[in-house]
């Protein structure tokens, strides 16, 4: 059983947070002492059903107001799978956070609202997923219970959304019509939907699968060098990190990034047990042949596919800051464990994320996105992201403040 | 992998970064099943070295007894280094007021106790067991939380927390509170401790003990609860879901010896893990507020 991480994005009125509260309250994760609490808290939706939005408003301000701020976590599991639900705002004034739930995800569930169709908001949720490379898109049509669970209506607001996909380049894209509300095809496929032959929100969730790529040369970002130095282990000197992508095992010729001193992995170990090869994910502990200098921020990658050393990257940003991108001024690039000088010294384009148009010559300010072109101080070690998301992406820290300004997945070499 | 699996690949993860980014960190260790599985997991992280942080225990006075002979045993046998704050030690030195009253209870005193140990030893981050299930307020809370110099959460102003990209940079006074297992659910926790056998307090278990049902909930008859003539002191088999301090910890019936007895219990069951804190009952933002001003 793996885990399954996915957000949902929707606008305001959408019923995002009613979707959610739904998948739990139907798959019984909503307990009696926290139905009690969101019963006292006393809000109804108009037919007088209790609003299960209430149970992802974790902040008093988002219950005050009546709308999802912050990103909540939500965990529930079947028999078949664990998931983990990132319930994100869907406001423009809250992209920042989205994009933050979007990181963390798999898949996304887009909302699109049966009565309104593919809308602003529904856009510019898309286009962030295209921007992110989510693995996969599912729109959900909801509120079809207003619009009479009319077949026409959805398979219109399909097409429409099929012109988006094609213009954004989404290619995994599945559609669902739902009543989050009523419950209709969230858990149970519903008699509403007798035009309706693919599964249920839920079934769909438990059996969704990804391309997994396989072919992805492995990396081991050093996050911490293991030495006990104690007399019996005096020699021990092992590199702990978490391995990204596949075929990491004893024997390999590796070099290390960015020094590019090359050797060999003499030992991998998982927690005290030796292992041959490691896999994916895996948080592990290697010794090499030879006795070389690695500290943390370095990379040990495979020798026959070793990745990019470059001071001068174009990348791909979202800027979450309230102060506007400034291109004189010397930021921290952030990426597994590294933390260089870097300069964002061009904007190249911003993009307009409600039609994905490009602008030229505007700041990059709170919520943009757009493409840059960064240069760092020191050589940075990476791969694009497009071919290894874990190793492409980074995050831009001012130094100032010690905040996260932006998001990074850097495109090519400049 | 699995999804325990995962789960453990992940908290590992952030416990190495953790040791990777901040100059003294903690881990702050209650006796609780979570922050049991901290340490094992911080053993996975991190042997054969020795942690790169102590164990810190906010003692409340009002513990468990078998919290603290479990704290003792764990720590002779990890051979790691434990530093303990003293709520009494707030309370004397006049920084904290003991509430009165039938149900006074030391656990929000405990978040004086707790800064004023972050102070003292300048920990810049700390280490907790929190999950994002256990309430609404921390269903919220990024990995790494930033605490401004006064201790405080400001939920409106978290950093965007990105992929696996954890930003440990702080400015002067702040310090991080870091949650590892921010992913698992009780059910997670409990499936974890049982495939790695791995060793529990023995009021986790169903045992023989005299208790009081106050506000309709089952509390350890213990000295500090103000017991007096209205109490009907019974002998019962209870077991705690949840280990905080005696004054706020409520214990359920429950015949549960066993990791799978307990493992069915929780599956069956209609109530929260946090239903059997009192703590959490003040009202509806009780864990919001109490974060803000400094507690897990």
């Amino acid at each position: 059983m793996k885990i399954l991480k996915f957000i949902t994005a929707g606008s305001v009125d959408d019923g995002k947070s009613t979707l959610i509260g739904r998948l739990l309250y139907d798959t019984d994760s909503i307990l009696d002492d926290q139905l009690e609490a969101i019963k006292k808290a006393n809000r109804k939706n108009n037919d007088g059903t209790v609003d299960l939005a209430i149970l992802t408003d974790g902040l008093k301000a988002e219950r005050e107001q009546g709308i999802t701020i912050d990103v909540a976590y939500k965990y529930f599991q079947t028999e078949n799978r664990k998931f983990i639900i990132a319930d994100a705002p869907g406001h423009i004034q809250y992209t920042r956070n989205m994009i933050t739930g979007a990181s963390n995800s798999d898949l996304i569930i887009i909302l699109v609202d049966a009565r309104k169709g593919v809308i602003e908001q529904t856009k510019r949720h898309s286009f962030l997923a295209k921007l992110l490379a989510l693995k996969k898109v599912l729109i959900c049509i909801n509120k079809m219970d207003m619009v009479d669970y009319s077949q026409e209506v959805f398979e219109t607001i399909k097409a429409d959304y099929q012109v988006l996909a094609e213009r954004l380049e989404l290619k995994d894209v599945d559609f669902m019509p739902v009543s989050a509300l009523k419950g209709d095809n969230i858990v149970n496929s519903s008699a509403h939907f007798d035009w309706y032959d693919g599964p249920s929100l839920l079934s769909y969730l438990e059996t969704v699968e990804f391309d997994e790529v396989d072919d992805q040369a492995w990396r081991l970002p050093v996050q911490w060098v293991v030495r006990p130095q104690t007399d019996e282990l005096h020699d021990y000197r092992g590199y702990a990190g978490r391995v990204v992508g596949n075929g990491l095992k004893v024997g390999d010729e590796v070099v290390i990034l960015p020094s590019s001193v090359k050797s060999k992995i003499k030992r991998i170990e998982l927690a005290g047990v030796d292992l041959e090869k490691a896999e994916d994910g895996q948080s592990v502990i290697v010794h090499l042949t030879d006795h070389v200098d690695i500290s943390r921020g370095d990379t040990i990658v495979a020798a026959h596919d070793a990745g990019l050393v470059e001071r001068n990257v174009e990348a791909n940003i979202c800027w979450f800051d309230n102060k506007a991108l400034d291109t004189n001024q010397i930021y921290l690039f952030q990426n597994f464990g590294r933390t260089t000088k870097v300069k964002i010294n061009e904007i190249i384009h911003k993009v307009d994320i409600n039609n994905q148009e490009y602008k030229y010559g505007e700041p990059i300010a709170l919520n943009d996105i757009g493409r840059v072109q960064i240069k760092a101080a020191d050589d940075l070690s990476f791969d694009l992201y497009q071919d290894h998301q874990a190793t492409g992406r980074g995050i831009i820290i001012d130094p100032r403040t010690n905040l996260t300004v932006a998001a990074v997945m850097i495109e090519s070499v400049a | 992998m699995d999804y325990l699996d995962q789960l453990e690949a992940e908290s590992i993860y952030i416990l190495r970064e953790v040791a990777g980014q901040f100059e003294n960190p903690a881990l702050l260790f209650s006796g609780g099943k979570d922050s049991i599985t901290l340490v094992h997991l911080a053993l996975k992280a991190f042997r054969p070295g020795k942690f790169p942080f102590p164990l810190v225990h906010i003692d409340t006075g009002h513990n468990f007894p078998e919290t603290i002979a479990y704290r003792d045993w764990l720590i002779d046998q990890i051979g790691e280094k434990l530093i303990v704050g003293y709520v009494q030690d707030s309370i004397d030195a006049g920084k904290v007021v003991e509430q009165k009253g039938k149900n006074a209870s030391r656990n929000a005193l405990q978040t004086v106790t707790l800064l004023d140990t972050i102070a003292e030893n300048g920990f810049d981050a700390c280490i907790g067991g929190a999950r994002r299930d256990e309430e609404k307020a921390r269903a919220k809370e990024r990995v790494f939380s930033v605490r401004d110099e006064f201790g405080q959460w400001d939920p409106k102003r978290q950093r965007p927390e990105l992929w696996n990209i954890f930003n440990g940079k702080i400015n002067k006074g702040e310090n991080v509170r870091v949650f590892p297992i921010s992913n698992w659910t009780e059910l997670d926790v409990w499936n974890y401790i049982k495939r790695e056998n791995i060793q529990l307090p023995s009021i986790y278990f169903s045992h023989e003990r005299e208790v009081i049902t106050r506000n309709g909930q089952l509390m350890a008859a213990a000295p500090f609860l103000n017991i007096d003539e209205e109490d009907v002191i019974e002998t019962k088999s209870v077991r705690f879901r949840t280990v905080g301090d005696m004054t706020c910890t409520a214990a359920v019936d429950s015949e549960a010896t066993a990791l799978d007895d307990i493992i069915a219990e929780i599956k069956a069951s209609t109530v929260s893990e946090r239903g059997a804190r009192m703590d959490d009952k003040v009202s509806e933002a009780a864990m919001e507020d109490r974060k803000k001003q400094g507690y897990f």
